[in-house]
């Protein structure tokens, strides 16, 4: 077999190396096509950038206009015999080109907020991150116990699942008014959207890998002598450790899914703030720069805490991958 | 000498002078564990299941008894029941003379499973049962070392159970369920997902722990040798319901070895235990009812294998 025929054998297992290049790829792919989308001006550019104005009055220097607008203005001054406008290939205002955007994420964090009392770009970002902080350790400070209890007992499970299941379905932000109302226009209600985001998910989940657990080793615990709440605090919790964990990266993920929504609801604030301010000035570059560093920051502290996982769950063979 | 003069080969009922005595020997020892008329019914989708009638035994100290029978004669539902796992719908289980109730420290159990805590070192999991029943610290570190040289483990006491063989997992089961000095061993197919090699060092192996401490064993198996082989008597159960078809004492002679595989009194034993389990006249199972192979030949007729 030749090596990529190989690479595409049903289930076959990557070496790291391999593993290394394809997960740059996954990401170097659709950095491809924006690079081919924006560098390329056959590709896409619908618009016209004007460099010189020539004889159109209403034409100035850097202005985009459509592609078919251009060409009829350069007939027209052609016809009227007027200086005909100079202009490039453009793509609109909302798509920058990759160099801008990496630009803007050094700008973004120097650049002096507009007015003197608004919060600058890691004042913003550092309050999303709170929101979410908290938002995620209300959420489980109530979900993993009561998870781990319903996944135990199966009584207690029955007793709170129906309606965990059925409120899960309603949809976080429709809390939204609600909770400015009860909790106020500032941190209150945004920290309240990701609990009931995170909150009903986590339960279910929780109580779900709880319930995987093997009889067996619960069975052995109790021929050894383990009973009632030692056999929760000594033997259920300890073998879930390690898919509890994994089910929280997962969780947290999710719970900055919500963040965006919780945080146009009330007064707008963090990230979200900067996003839509940008994006008003017409600052797109800053609002893609926005927008991968919640990825960045998303998936940075998932893959750190995967590592470790690692470290901390040593006889689980599963966190090696995932 | 035959008290069966029209067999050839002799009974399996035959004891030598020497076995004879040893079960008289183990008569007059003090009953661990009586059970008395044991049965137990469940309803299921496919409507009431009687998985026991009517068990009754005993069970003499340091006595080593093997549970055999078809597949579905209850005999795991039957230690389960014993190490207080199940519940049973009449009759009694009583150890030391006392009820069972629910699962105890006073009933060791190794399952066919691995049922190590994955999460814990070898040492650790040896310590855990201690540490359960209140003794703590260096006490049950200490009994955990030396339950863990017993079963020739000491190497391993800081390496994780995944890092362990199959049959070294079972070796620590051993010594976890041994630590807390029960009064019985329950050990539930404890050699099953073994391969025959290391069976076969695991029998002798637990034959050399039964013989050096003081610990009476009840052992589930589906292999009729590892049953003669390890057992003084066998309990042979029936299955649909799950019920005593015979309790024998193992002519074979003790010590042990692999080499009495062949004997006479081991080959009557075999013997017996065949015809208890697999009878002459099989009534079909549910599943030879149901598949039921037709051969197609799909070779030339030339082309023979045998």
């Amino acid at each position: 077999m030749g090596t990529i025929a190989k690479w595409f054998a049903a289930r076959a297992r990557l070496g790291a190396q391999q593993r290394t290049i394809l997960g740059l790829g996954s990401f170097l792919l659709p950095l491809l096509v924006w690079c081919m989308v924006s560098y390329v001006p056959f590709v896409w550019h619908p618009k016209v950038v004007v460099e010189s104005p020539g004889g159109v009055d209403y034409f100035q220097v850097g202005m985009l206009v459509d592609k078919a607008v251009f060409k009829d203005e350069v007939a027209n001054m052609r016809a009227a015999n007027l200086l005909l406008p100079q202009g490039k290939p453009a793509n609109p205002i909302y798509l920058p080109a990759p160099h801008e955007v990496a630009r803007a994420f050094y700008t973004a964090f120097t650049a002096k907020p507009e007015q003197k009392d608004l919060p600058w770009l890691h004042q913003s970002l550092w309050h999303s991150i709170q929101v979410i902080f908290w938002g995620f350790v209300i959420s489980s400070v109530f979900g993993v116990p009561l998870g781990i209890l319903s996944g135990t007992y199966a009584a207690l499970g029955r007793l709170n699942e129906p309606f965990v299941e059925f409120f899960r379905y309603l949809p976080a932000p429709a809390f939204g008014a609600l909770a400015v109302a009860i909790l106020g226009i500032y941190d209150g209600p945004k920290i309240a959207i990701i609990v009931i985001g995170t909150f009903f998910q986590q339960v279910l989940i929780i109580a779900n890998t709880t319930r995987k657990l093997d009889a067996t080793i619960l069975e052995a615990a109790m021929t050894l002598g383990t009973r009632g709440l030692k056999l929760l605090t000594r033997v259920v919790v300890p073998a879930i450790l390690p898919d509890l964990y994994r089910d929280q990266r997962i969780l947290l993920g999710w719970a900055w899914t919500y963040l965006i929504v919780a945080e146009l609801i009330g007064t707008s604030t963090g990230i979200t703030w900067f996003i839509t301010q940008q994006a008003r000035y017409q600052h797109f570059d800053n609002v893609y720069a926005a927008i991968m560093i919640i990825g960045i920051i998303g998936f940075g502290s998932d893959l750190l805490l995967g590592r470790l996982g690692r470290r901390l769950f040593p006889w689980d063979r599963s966190q090696d991958h995932g | 000498m035959s008290m069966n003069p029209d067999r050839l080969a002799p009974s399996y009922l035959e004891q030598s002078e020497a076995v004879r005595a040893r079960f008289e020997r183990i008569r007059q020892r003090e009953v661990i564990l009586e059970v008395r008329n044991l049965g137990k019914r469940f309803s299921s989708a496919q409507g009431e299941v009687e998985a026991l009638r009517d068990i009754s035994f005993q069970i003499r100290r340091r006595e080593f008894v093997c549970v055999i029978g078809p597949s579905g004669c209850g005999k795991s539902t039957l230690i389960r029941t014993l190490a207080g796992l199940e519940s049973h719908s009449s009759g009694e289980v009583l150890l030391d003379n006392r009820p069972v109730d629910g699962p105890g420290s006073d009933r060791g159990m190794v399952f066919q499973g691995y049922s190590l805590f994955p999460w814990l070192t070898v040492k650790k999991n040896v310590m855990f049962g201690p540490e359960m029943n209140g003794r703590g610290g260096d006490e049950a570190e200490q009994d955990a070392l030396t339950w863990l040289d017993l079963v020739g483990l000491s190497k391993f006491a800081n390496a994780y159970p995944h890092q362990l063989s199959g049959g070294m997992r079972q070796r620590v089961a051993i010594a976890r369920a041994l630590v807390n000095q029960p009064r019985i061993l329950l050990m539930d197919e404890p050699f099953g997902a073994l391969d025959a090699q290391t069976r076969s060092k695991m029998q002798s192996h637990l034959l050399d722990i039964w013989k050096n401490i003081d610990i009476t064993v009840l052992f589930i198996t589906h292999d009729l040798d590892e049953a003669i082989f390890l057992a003084d008597r066998i309990l042979v159960l029936k299955a649909h319901p799950g019920e005593v078809q015979e309790l024998i004492e193992v002519p074979v002679p003790r010590p042990r070895s692999p080499g009495q595989f062949s004997s006479a009194e081991f080959l009557a034993t075999k013997a017996r235990l065949e015809e208890l389990i697999h009878p002459p006249m099989p009534t079909e199972s549910e599943e030879d009812q149901v598949v039921k192979p037709r051969m197609i030949r799909f070779t030339d007729v030339d082309d023979n294998v045998e």
